[in-house]
């Protein structure tokens, strides 16, 4: 029906303006030839930036740390945001609905702000060093160290790992729990065959949202990493704003969002046929 | 219902307190008399609340932030409600694809995106103008306006808009007065979340802004890998305020649970 065209086609122009056009420029830039003297030249092509990404030990470096620390990262979500999830699914009222609240809406302030705090907690003589002075130890290097970008992926990320654990504990009757208590089930038993099945897509989604972002976050290693904790998102930005090698960093741009794309696609696909498998379909 | 037992809430406690510690940190270091980054151990000063009220580049930044939010939000509300409706209620070709374009800012990286409109911007030669910027934060704010409205569209009774159509109601007679109505939470929520997302927005701003219409958070940041001093904390403190102001708004529009976790 013609209608639904006419109401979707300023969205249609803008996506396609602002957000198709750009991807494909972008994609084009990164097989740009580059030359530091006379910048980017266009109508000459060349796959060095590829070639550059895959054997160069420094793109290497900053590829693996940052697969490390997200994958690290994503673990300590699940390992605190499912038990928490279930935690909170086992409050009455109203303390559900406050606490809910209170470790979500972390999520809707500025990550600038968030860092910040970090780097107060974690800083030289920030609060966890003087508390560790005050008990009597020698004060540790957390700030600019993995430590301290890892911590605050997770403070970051952790509500991305509750939400979609939170949403599939909702659609577990807790009569099925108290049926197999009453049958003799022990609480071990009742975790491993009723409650953790029934969580396992919103665990796939969450860490799904969690390694993504991570991968690709900016202000977090920016802030607290330092000059040279770098991550794929940080090095774009110094191709870009400091090397002004546009090309490179169009192509470690691409490949960042291709990798997160192939990794969202097949996550739903093993999601999916694993739903179709638990449904008999 | 079962309850948790002290193992249970004790790790409960530890998880609220990790995600309260740097919120509630930075709202304490603001209020110190010193010149370092301490607790205000001597009493409480409001010496560094001033000092941010005293710098012209944060103030200027602070009004870049709160009219691109409050631009991108409502063009970003009024692209997204008539394709909600579209994809809620009519069937088309490519009606997935578009629902799934609409959506997509949501997992694309924002940096990635930043740098694609860089390129777009620098050819162009606009870079750095604020209707650009504004575009821009329009693009990755639709999504969430549109999944809000979309929520509320597909919900809704249709027999009322039949009715009011069978009395003879325009188009948009039928809309102002019978559908609007309807999805008003879903609209109203979904541009307060799109207000929010646009005034925290700092990794995609970071390309595209220029000293002239940096906004709040990119103007931060520069701040923070420069130099930390307690005026930074008070600047913190306040847009913790002004983000708790509006979740308090949207809590009362929508409700903060149905937001945060698609509660209905």
């Amino acid at each position: 029906m013609s209608r639904g065209y006419l109401l979707s086609l300023p969205a249609l122009l803008l996506f396609s303006g602002l957000l198709i056009l750009p991807l494909g420029l972008t994609l084009v830039l990164s097989f740009n030839v580059f030359d530091y003297q006379v910048g980017v030249k266009a109508g000459e092509w060349t796959l060095a930036h590829y070639l550059a990404l895959f054997s160069d030990a420094y793109f290497y470096e900053i590829f693996w740390r940052t697969f490390w620390i997200s994958a690290l990262v994503t673990l300590l979500c699940v390992v605190i945001g499912v038990p928490e999830a279930y935690i909170l699914s086992r409050m009455g009222t109203p303390w559900r609905s406050i606490f809910l609240i209170l470790i979500l809406t972390p999520l809707l302030i500025s990550v600038v702000v968030r860092a910040f705090g970090w780097s107060l907690l974690l800083g030289a003589d920030g609060l966890i060093n003087q508390l560790i002075q005050v008990l009597g130890g020698r004060p540790v290097k957390l700030l600019y160290t993995p430590f301290a970008v890892i911590i605050a992926l997770v403070h970051v990320m952790l509500p991305f790992m509750i939400i979609p654990v939170w949403t599939s504990l909702q659609k577990l009757d807790p009569s099925a729990e108290q049926a197999a208590l009453s049958l003799g089930a022990s609480q071990a038993t009742v975790m491993r065959k009723i409650v953790l099945p029934q969580v396992m897509p919103g665990v796939l989604s969450g860490t799904l949202i969690v390694f993504g972002l991570a991968a690709s976050s900016f202000a977090i290693p920016g802030l607290l990493g330092g000059r040279r904790l770098k991550m794929v998102a940080t090095v774009v930005y110094d191709q870009y704003l400091s090397e002004l090698n546009w090309p490179m960093g169009a192509t470690i741009a691409v490949v960042l969002l291709l990798v997160n794309l192939l990794i969202m696609l097949s996550w739903n696909r093993l999601l999916e046929s694993r739903y179709k498998k638990s449904l008999g379909v | 219902m079962s309850r948790n037992g002290p193992l249970a809430l004790g790790f409960h406690g530890l998880v609220v307190l990790f995600m309260m510690a740097p919120l509630v940190v930075v709202c304490l270091v603001a209020f110190t008399p010193e010149n370092t980054l301490s607790l205000p151990t001597q009493g409480f000063s409001l010496r560094w609340f001033r000092a941010v009220f005293e710098r012209a580049d944060f103030i200027q930044a602070f009004y870049n932030s709160l009219i691109l939010a409050f631009s991108a939000a409502t063009l970003a509300t009024l692209i997204a409600v008539p394709a909600a409706l579209a994809i809620s209620r009519y069937s088309f070709v490519g009606r997935n694809f578009f629902s799934a374009l609409f959506l997509s800012p949501i997992i694309i990286p924002h940096l990635v995106l930043g740098v694609a409109m860089l390129r777009l911007f620098a050819l162009m030669g606009v870079n750095g103008s604020f209707t650009w910027l504004m575009l821009a934060h329009v693009v990755i704010i639709t999504p969430y306006v549109l999944r809000l409205v979309l929520a509320a569209a597909i919900g809704i009774d249709r027999s009322a808009e039949q009715a009011a159509e069978s009395l003879g109601a325009g188009r948009f007679t039928l809309f102002r007065l019978i559908t609007l109505p309807m999805i008003l939470p879903g609209v109203a929520g979904g541009w307060l979340l799109a207000f929010i997302n646009s005034f925290d927005e700092v990794t995609l701003s970071i390309f595209v802004s220029s000293p002239a219409t940096q906004t709040l958070p990119v103007r931060m940041y520069v701040y923070a890998t420069e130099s930390i001093d307690p005026m930074m904390a008070a600047v913190s403190a306040l847009v913790i305020a002004l983000t708790a102001a509006t979740m308090i708004l949207l809590d009362r529009v929508y409700g903060l649970d149905r937001v945060l976790v698609g509660k209905h």
